[in-house]
C-alpha cells in the first residue's frame, strides 16, 4: 500500500507536466513561449495576497499568544465528554483551521508522547489528512482576486472541519479502538 | 461583516491576553505574524509561477476544456451557473485533482487560478459568487484521498504502519465534504445574491 501511494505521489506531477505540453505541442501551441507568458503573473498574484494573509495571521497569533485558544478549549470541555473525544486531541480542532504549521507541530508532539501507531496517533493523522487550514485557504483564494466579502465561506468551512473531526474520531475509535 | 469579526477577534485576544498577563508574548507575536505570512507567501511564488505557466499551456491548447468536458455531468450539477466549457471548470478540476492526490504545494496555485477564472464571471468584484463559495467549500472541507504529507510524517516518526490511516482519512473526508456540500446547497436555496 505504501508503495502504491509513493508511486502515485512521485509520478503525478512529472506525468502531468509531460502530458499537457505534449498535447499542446501536437495542437500547434508554442509551449515555451506560452509557459513564460503564464508564469510571469506568478509574482503579481502572490503579492496581491499579502495584505489579506497578514491581516489574518496577525489575528490568529494574537489569539494563540494571549491564551484565548486555551480558554476556548476549556469552555468546550463538556461538549467533548459528550462526544467521547479525548481531551488530548481537542487542541487540534481549534488549531487545525487556523494554522497549518501549528497543527503539524501539535500532531508531532502527539507522535512523540503516544507514538504514531497509537489510537491518538492514528486519530491525529486522520484529522490532519481529512481537514484543511480553512482560514488560510479563504484568505489566500479570495485575497488573490481581491474579494473582501467572503459571505458564508468561513462558517461552512468550519462546519466541514467539525463534521470531519467528529467523523475521524468516530471511525478511529471503531477501527483502532 | 468581516470588519466586525476581525476587530472583535483582535479586541478579544488583547483583553484575554491582558487578563492572563501575557502582553509581552502577544506584543511579540503580532509583528512575528506579519513576518511569517510573507515568508509563507514567498515560498508560494515559485510554485505559483510554475503552475500558472502550465495552466496557460493547458488553456491555450484546449486541454482544460477537454477534461472539463470529460466530467461535465458532475461539474454542471455542482456549478450550474458556470458555462460547461468555461476555463474556470478546467482550472477547478485541476485543483480538485491536486487535492485528491494530496499534492499540497500544487493545489493552492491551481486553486488561485480557478478563482481568477471564476472572478471573470463575477458582476460584483468585491463579493464572492455562489460558484466561488461552492468551490471554496469543496476546498476547505478537504477532498484528500491520498494523505501523502501525513504518511510521510508518520514514517519520519517511526510508524510501523504508516498507511493504515488512508481508509479512516477517506471516511472522514467523505463525511465532511458531503456535509459541507449539503449546507452549501441549502445556503444556495435560502440566501439570495
Amino acid at each position: 500500500m505504501l508503495n502504491i501511494v509513493q508511486v502515485i505521489s512521485i509520478w503525478a506531477i512529472p506525468v502531468i507536466i509531460t502530458l499537457i505540453p505534449c498535447y499542446a505541442f501536437v495542437k500547434g501551441v508554442p509551449v515555451y513561449d506560452t509557459f513564460v507568458k503564464g508564469a510571469v503573473d506568478g509574482f503579481k498574484t502572490v503579492v496581491r495576497i499579502i495584505p489579506y494573509l497578514v491581516a489574518m495571521m496577525v489575528t490568529i497569533n494574537i489569539l494563540r499568544a494571549s491564551g484565548t485558544l486555551e480558554l476556548v478549549t476549556k469552555v468546550m470541555q463538556p461538549v467533548l465528554d459528550l462526544l467521547a473525544i479525548p481531551g488530548d486531541i481537542f487542541p487540534l480542532v481549534i488549531l487545525r483551521p487556523l494554522s497549518g504549521n501549528g497543527s503539524l507541530a501539535f500532531v508531532n508532539s502527539i507522535f512523540q508522547h503516544h507514538g504514531p501507531d497509537s489510537l491518538l496517533g492514528n486519530m491525529a493523522s486522520t484529522i490532519m489528512g481529512s481537514s484543511e487550514t480553512t482560514f488560510y485557504v479563504v484568505a489566500v483564494y479570495f485575497g488573490a482576486v481581491g474579494i473582501s466579502d467572503s459571505r458564508y465561506a468561513i462558517p461552512i468551512g468550519l462546519i466541514a472541519d467539525i463534521i470531519g473531526f467528529i467523523a475521524a474520531v468516530f471511525i478511529c475509535n471503531l477501527v483502532f479502538g | 461583516m468581516m470588519n466586525k469579526i476581525w476587530l472583535g477577534l483582535i479586541v478579544l485576544g488583547i483583553v484575554v491576553g491582558a487578563i492572563n498577563g501575557k502582553m509581552e508574548a502577544v506584543s511579540a507575536s503580532i509583528l512575528q505574524a506579519a513576518i511569517d505570512s510573507v515568508e509563507i507567501l514567498f515560498k508560494l511564488i515559485g510554485p505559483m509561477a510554475f503552475w500558472l505557466g502550465i495552466m496557460k499551456i493547458a488553456e491555450e491548447s484546449g486541454f482544460t476544456t477537454l477534461i472539463a468536458r470529460m466530467i461535465k455531468p458532475v461539474m454542471r450539477r455542482l456549478f450550474p451557473e458556470i458555462p460547461p466549457e468555461h476555463p474556470a471548470m478546467g482550472a477547478m478540476i485541476m485543483n480538485f485533482s491536486a487535492n485528491i492526490l494530496g499534492l499540497g504545494n500544487s493545489s493552492t496555485p491551481l486553486g488561485i487560478q480557478a478563482m481568477k477564472e471564476l472572478q471573470t464571471l463575477n458582476p460584483q468584484k468585491k463579493r464572492a459568487t455562489k460558484a466561488m463559495l461552492t468551490f471554496m467549500v469543496i476546498n476547505t472541507s478537504s477532498i484528500t484521498l491520498l494523505p501523502g504529507t501525513m504518511i510521510g510524517l508518520r514514517v519520519a516518526a517511526g510508524s510501523t504502519e504508516p498507511t493504515v490511516i488512508i481508509g479512516t482519512t477517506i471516511f472522514a473526508t467523505v463525511c465532511s465534504t458531503v456535509a459541507a456540500l449539503t449546507v452549501d446547497r441549502f445556503c444556495r436555496l435560502v440566501i439570495r445574491d
